[in-house]
């Protein structure tokens, strides 16, 4: 569904990302891991269309979509969901959904209808599935953390994705959001036949909830498979438990 | 079309306060009707302002430029042609909303105070054209004694047309504030990045909103020439546009009437103040310091914190929140 091949983007000369490839299956659960700076964020900022890559192709449905704009890419179906609780803070919850949902209708030029009665069963059905429903009247401001980044997701839901990507979705979060959040997202996945590909620095949740894995360090690929695969992989353990200086090494002839 | 996006409550005052103006010519001194009407127009414009600032987010400094270019177009049309007069008066607001599309197209490109300065330069340089054509806009004199309809030509006249247009101005605008259109724009204002994010062309959301506050500031530049019967350049002058951006501020920019109550402030401080004094402007430099210090929100929004913390009961029913 998604290719990523030799994707490379650098910022006055730092190489963020070098050399990335990733592959999504269609139905699948992907999972980015690698240390802090590896170029996870940049690599699904590539793919969103937040930056254009140097060199290299990004496909989805095999169309080359590199270089779109990030609502063209978002059309095609890809949405994304941020590192950061990214929401409207003056807008109720339900608004918040529900600007995301018009915009994938293409009502949101719309002008003399009232807003309140378009799209309220596809926003509510949306509130209702991540359990934010009964918060609907809040100002999305006001919500606890843990409740925006849920938003967040939710807001990414609107846009009816065939592929959701979340950047780190439970960053911040106590122990019981976050097996709230990753509960979520398998239930996403079951049971709307959603594509997910997401980043994370907990490896229980990596290892528990991905279908497959990509490593990465210093920008590159070290390895993308099944779970037992990489855990097994030399070089992940040496990323994880090794010192970074001796791996930093290996992979740049790797 | 109208149900349930008025809530209530508010419809005993509005209604009150229609009946009110509706028949105030019966009882107010005629002086006080001009004041009025003057403060109708400035509203307007102030509201068009306020659909770019407040819902948009967008730093329209030189807004006034495009009341200034509605105003003139009339003008222009009733002196120098003879063209039916209403063709002056529907041309206004169209010229307005076609020059607000070509300058946004440039300063869409930027975002917050850099929108902001290439909006107040490509503003002044309307203001300087206007301001030196002297063969075809009179220049620094402006043009005088245009010729309007002879309904127009009593003070109830002007009064009660200037009242009706202002009125369905209001309700168009409140539509679209409550459209999905004003939904979106206000979507854009919070956060353009998470907008993009959900497929929202931003860029070309902006645009179009800044075309359509252009067109009402046009339709307020009309109304000035149905009231005053001339023009001159401190129509779109900067320093005007920024008692239009004082008087969003004033009133509370994230509210929707609290641009009127701003802008009826603002008038009748001015007329009234500059009875006593020249220096009126200082008077409205003070008033300025103590808003931001006491009044951040603005009036309206102060009133509202105390009136209606905004809903966050859980399990509310949804429909009945008036902006």
């Amino acid at each position: 569904m998604l290719r990523v091949e030799a994707a490379e983007k650098s910022f006055d000369g730092f190489k963020a990302v070098n050399r990335a490839n990733l592959v999504v299956e269609e139905g699948a659960i992907v999972a980015v891991i690698g240390p802090n700076g590896a170029g996870k964020t940049t690599l699904f900022n590539l793919i969103a269309g937040i930056h254009k890559p140097d060199t290299g192709k990004i496909l989805f449905q095999g169309e080359n979509i590199c270089g779109l704009a990030p609502y063209d890419i978002c059309r095609r179906g890809i949405a994304r969901a941020f590192q950061i609780a990214n929401i409207f803070h003056r807008l109720t919850v339900f608004e918040n959904v529900q600007v995301s949902v018009l915009s994938q209708q293409r009502k949101s030029g719309v002008l003399f209808r009232p807003a309140q009665n378009l799209a309220v069963e596809e926003t509510n059905s949306i509130l209702a599935s991540t359990g934010l429903l009964n918060k609907a009247r809040r100002v999305a401001g006001t919500l606890s953390h843990g409740d925006q980044r849920i938003l967040e997701m939710a807001i990414a839901l609107g846009s009816q994705p065939r592929l959701l990507i979340l950047d780190e979705p439970t960053a911040g979060m106590s122990p019981e959001e976050t097996t709230v959040t990753m509960e979520l997202v398998k239930h996403l996945s079951q049971a709307r036949g959603l594509t997910i590909l997401f980043c994370e620095h907990d490896m229980d949740i990596v290892f528990s909830v991905a279908q497959s894995i990509m490593v990465m360090q210093h920008g590159q690929t070290i390895i993308q498979g099944e779970p037992e695969e990489v855990r097994q992989n030399e070089q992940v353990q040496e990323a994880y438990l090794g010192g970074a200086l001796s791996l930093s090494k290996e992979t740049s002839d790797a | 079309m109208f149900k349930g996006i008025v809530g209530s409550r508010w419809r005993l005052p509005i209604a009150a306060v229609s009946a009110a103006l509706i028949f105030a010519p019966l009882i107010i001194p005629v002086f006080w009707i001009y004041i009025l009407t003057l403060i109708f127009v400035t509203a307007l414009l102030a509201i068009s302002l306020n659909l770019v600032l407040g819902y948009g987010g967008i730093y329209q400094f030189h807004h006034a430029v495009f009341y200034g270019i509605g105003a003139y177009t009339t003008a222009l049309i009733l002196t120098k042609t003879s063209l039916p007069m209403w063709v002056g008066f529907g041309a206004g607001p169209l010229v307005a909303a076609a020059s607000g599309l070509i300058i946004g197209w440039f300063c869409v490109r930027l975002t917050k105070l850099y929108f902001g300065m290439l909006q107040i330069s490509l503003g002044s340089l309307v203001w300087i054209i206007v301001s030196r054509a002297y063969s075809i806009t009179g220049g620094d004199n402006g043009i005088h004694d245009i010729p309007v309809p002879t309904l127009l030509g009593s003070s109830n006249g002007v009064y009660y047309f200037t009242l009706i247009i202002f009125m369905v101005s209001l309700v168009v605008m409140y539509l679209i504030v409550k459209s999905p259109f004003g939904c979106t724009l206000q979507a854009t204002r919070d956060n353009p990045q998470r907008c993009e994010a959900v497929g929202i062309n931003v860029r070309r959301h902006q645009l179009a909103a800044i075309g359509i506050a252009a067109f009402f500031a046009g339709v307020a530049g009309v109304l000035f020439v149905g009231l005053e019967r001339s023009v001159f350049p401190g129509l779109l002058f900067w320093v005007f546009s920024l008692e239009v951006f004082v008087m969003c501020l004033l009133g509370g920019w994230f509210t929707f009437a609290g641009p009127i109550v701003g802008a009826a402030v603002v008038v009748a401080l001015r007329t009234s103040v500059s009875i006593y004094t020249d220096y009126w402007t200082l008077v409205l430099g003070v008033i300025l310091i103590l808003l931001i210090f006491f009044l951040p929100e603005g009036v309206m929004g102060f009133l509202l914190k105390r009136l209606e913390p905004r809903p966050i009961e859980e399990g509310r029913p949804l429909a009945d929140v008036a902006g």
